[in-house]
């Protein structure tokens, strides 16, 4: 028989997260710190109207972009939280989730040896998405010393003439770093003078700790050449829903249309009645869980501090990035040695590219009880290394 | 920094004031003397534990009584209120709007014993003009808590 299967789909590996995924389902009453979803449930008026819709018979396709109301809703909401303005009827489109914009955009944008810029470390779709879209993934490694931010130069170096799109995935999972007003002035700069694209994948925006969160496309002169990717996942709690979307110039979101259209016809139905709800009456839960992860970032800094552990302050998403490098292992074998010793799993900063290596992926979506039951394993765990060592 | 305070401790009043200065970004000599100040200003009346009886041996009742007055000259319905918010065995009083006029929750070991109090005490004041007594069958949710089942993490442990 032939080989079923394409070059392509076989060159890319599995994602890193998996191998560590599959040790810690191996250990019994394993305690975690290692998810990357909230802890809070999706608000109850917004599950209600899911249901509601559901009794009301609204179990059919909506249109391929999604729900008229929807994407109003969408639209109002981007003004009012970025303060940037798309027309609803041919500049948003209704995803299953963020993923499906990054997979989406990257297919409308790319031809075959076009290099995409991606910064690491990072979500762990963009380079295999990159690379079924026929792109050509371009590396770029953050530092801890930048607090994880890309920096202009950093940028310009890997600009080639192949060069035709950056992934910016601020506020950053793994890292929660984030990129103020500044920080995006000056990579737009050279952005514009490239002559370059951007795929701006904010769906941490409204869990940034400093300030308002600052979307690359109210930077003047960057509307026009990024996609930007939202959801409801991590800001309403409704990773579960599956729904996000994608907004951009009427002539991406077209084609991109177009490729959601035949690859999934609409995002459910279900989970966008839900989601106008939560737009139109979400705000308050969204400050409600905002400032609660913010209480646990201020003591997981904090509780870092006390022991010692190397690390920056995060002002984005519910992840702390710690440094791992005075222990003389990898991270994936601190990991799984502090899995096996202590029962707490963390995820190794190599799931997130190369440049991981050295860190922790550490999240707060727990409640406090929780964290500190994890936090006094740590110190444990990290007082007989240093034991160890000595 | 108080509103933060009091929207933590409402829900958690057993937290310790070092964790909620850190959480909250301040110092706990800060905390500390803003929680004194609110006790003493009355705006923190009282710290109470939340118990389902119902999952102990010992045997409760808890009543609602909706109770209709008539308003003393001169002197409203806090004086009413007063007679009635003394007696020990009664945990709230509110003044209502709509149908009557207080709304009074009261706890007894018997339901005999809650009668009597309402027979006895309550309806027998002068400007009472009549009770209406609700017994609590079963509580799903109280102060915020629900009390009927517990929530358990259902995420999957480790996720990209």
């Amino acid at each position: 028989m032939r080989d079923p299967l394409s070059s392509t789909i076989r060159e890319i590996k599995p994602s890193g997260i998996r191998k560590f995924f599959d040790l810690v389902s191996e250990m019994e009453d394993a305690i975690s710190l290692g998810v990357g979803e909230p802890d809070f449930d999706t608000p109850w008026h917004i599950r209600d109207e899911g249901i509601y819709s559901l009794e009301r018979g609204r179990t059919f396709y909506t249109s391929n972009a999604g729900l008229k109301e929807l994407k109003e809703e969408i639209a109002n909401y981007l003004v009012r939280r970025i303060h940037v303005s798309y027309d609803y009827r041919d500049e948003v489109l209704v995803t299953v989730g963020g993923s499906e914009g990054i997979d989406v955009a990257m297919r409308a944008m790319l031809d075959p040896g076009d290099e995409v810029l991606i910064p690491q470390p990072s979500y762990v779709s963009y380079e295999p998405c990159a690379v079924l879209a026929g792109g050509k993934p371009v590396i770029i490694e953050l530092k801890a010393e930048n607090e994880f931010r890309l920096t202009p130069a950093e940028l310009l170096e890997k600009i080639t003439d192949r060069t035709k799109l950056l992934v910016l995935p601020f506020p950053n999972n793994p890292t929660g770093a984030i990129m103020e007003r500044e920080d995006l002035e000056a990579i737009a700069k050279v952005i514009i003078e490239k002559d370059i694209f951007v795929l701006s994948d904010e769906i941490y925006s409204e869990l940034s700790y400093k300030g308002e969160h600052v979307s690359i496309t109210s930077i003047p002169g960057m509307w026009e050449r990024t996609i930007l990717i939202n959801g409801f996942s991590k800001a309403y709690a409704m990773t579960g829903w599956r729904l996000g979307y994608a907004c951009g110039p009427a002539e991406i979101i077209k084609q991109m249309t177009k490729i959601h259209q035949f690859a999934i016809m609409c995002a459910p139905t279900t989970s966008q009645y839900a989601a106008v709800e939560a737009l139109r009456n979400g705000d308050e839960d969204v400050a409600m869980m905002r400032e609660a992860y913010d209480q646990r970032r201020r003591y997981l800094v904090h509780a870092f501090k006390e022991m010692g552990l190397e690390c920056f302050e995060p002002y984005g998403a519910f992840y702390i990035f710690p440094c791992i490098k005075e222990f003389g292992m990898s991270s994936e074998e601190f990991a799984a040695r502090f899995l096996q010793e202590e029962k707490v799993a963390v995820v190794p900063g190599t799931a997130f590219g190369d440049c991981g290596e050295g860190f922790l992926r550490v999240s707060y979506a727990y409640s406090l009880d929780n964290l500190k039951i994890a936090l006094g394993r740590l110190e444990d765990f990290i007082g007989r290394l240093r034991a160890e060592k000595a | 920094m108080r509103e933060k305070i009091l929207t933590y401790m409402e829900r958690n009043s057993r937290v310790d004031l070092k964790d909620l200065a850190v959480m909250l970004g301040t110092d706990e000599v800060t905390i500390a003397n803003e929680i004194a100040d609110m006790e003493k200003e009355g705006v923190i009346c009282g710290y109470h534990t939340l118990i389902d009886w119902d999952k102990t041996s010992s045997e409760k009742v808890t009543a609602l009584i909706e109770v209709k007055v008539t308003p003393q000259r001169g002197l409203g319905f806090d004086k009413i209120a007063e007679r009635i918010y003394n007696y020990p065995e009664v945990d709230c009083v509110y003044l209502i709007s709509g149908g009557f006029d207080f709304m009074v929750m009261i706890e007894g070991k018997t339901m005999r014993g809650v009668a009597q109090f309402v027979s006895e005490k309550l309806s027998t004041q002068d400007s009472v003009l009549s009770t209406a007594t609700h017994f609590i069958l079963k509580k799903y949710k109280d102060h915020g808590s629900i009390m009927v089942h517990t929530a358990k993490d259902e995420r999957i442990l480790v996720t990209p």
